[in-house]
């Protein structure tokens, strides 16, 4: 449950996020890929060195889809329906796996943000990521 | 056994180094019923917790805060042999506490947010990996004696 004063909250902060999209959707794979081996699994053959142009460009593509997300809370599921359906029939990456991706976004955000990201910016980006994982994995079956 | 290199024994030590145990144990404990609002249901005796204000200032959460990174502070200092040193505090978190294990991720992920925030750039993508290993050990041997 979003509040309206927390739907402005994200709606503000990812548009500044997604102005430097690379760097940080770079840093947060990064940061999963080192914490979390598993997740490499799904990027067989690709150069995921730090920084690397893989990184770079998927990490970008990641934050400028979550931007997007951010502009259309309310129409989520609409707004994400392309990303939905890529994600249950061809990438079918395992649910687990959202939060993960998601703690590292959210301690990227912290590490960058420091005492901006109070509690209360985290809870409400917190519950912003869930509500687009559930809208990702929601075509699973 | 976890087997620690020395790289990840650097790591640790350099982490909790750079801690203030009192602040961050309070912002840590305060973030997790904050975001975690369900959290709260395991300190009923602590009075207001009814925003994110009276949270933040509530004086049982910032000593139970200090509390629990001194906890913390035990399995670094113990670091080849956690589960044994924390063997009583698993059994008390299960038979009196009894609280949910799952909840530990959580306050363990409030932790490395306030982390983050403290270490900025220097929290590196190594660095963390170190910390999640070592709150994987401790949050397992937390949940070690629950039956």
């Amino acid at each position: 449950m979003l509040s309206k004063y927390e739907k402005e909250l994200i709606a503000t902060i990812w548009e500044r996020v997604a102005l430097r999209a690379e760097d940080v959707g770079a840093e947060a794979l990064l940061r999963m890929f080192t914490c979390f081996p598993k997740t490499k699994t799904y990027f067989d053959q690709k150069d995921l060195s730090p920084r690397s142009p893989h990184l770079l460009s998927h990490g970008g593509r990641i934050v400028e889809a979550i931007a997007e997300g951010a502009k259309n809370i309310d129409t989520l599921a609409t707004t994400l329906a392309p990303l939905s359906v890529l994600h249950a029939y061809q990438l079918r990456i395992d649910p687990t796996n959202f939060k993960l991706l998601c703690h590292c976004i959210l301690v990227t955000l912290s590490c960058r943000m420091a005492e901006e990201f109070t509690p209360v910016v985290h809870a409400a980006i917190d519950k912003f990521l869930s509500a687009l994982s559930a809208v990702l994995t929601e075509k699973y079956r | 056994m976890v087997e620690w290199t020395d790289e990840e024994r650097a790591a640790i030590n350099k982490i909790f180094g750079r801690l203030n145990y009192d602040v961050v144990g309070h912002a840590t404990l305060a973030r997790c019923l904050i975001v975690y609002p369900w959290t709260q249901r395991y300190f009923g005796g602590f009075g207001n917790l009814y925003s994110p204000a009276t949270i933040m200032a509530n004086p049982m959460v910032r000593a139970q805060g200090t509390v629990i990174v001194h906890g913390l502070d035990r399995a670094m200092k113990n670091m080849d042999k956690i589960k044994e040193t924390y063997a009583e505090l698993s059994v008390l978190h299960s038979e009196k506490l009894h609280v949910d294990p799952d909840n530990f991720r959580l306050l363990g992920d409030c932790l490395t947010i306030n982390i983050a925030a403290q270490m900025g750039e220097t929290f590196t993508p190594d660095l963390q990996a170190a910390w999640q290993k070592f709150l994987q050990c401790v949050i397992t041997a937390l949940g070690r004696q629950y039956h």
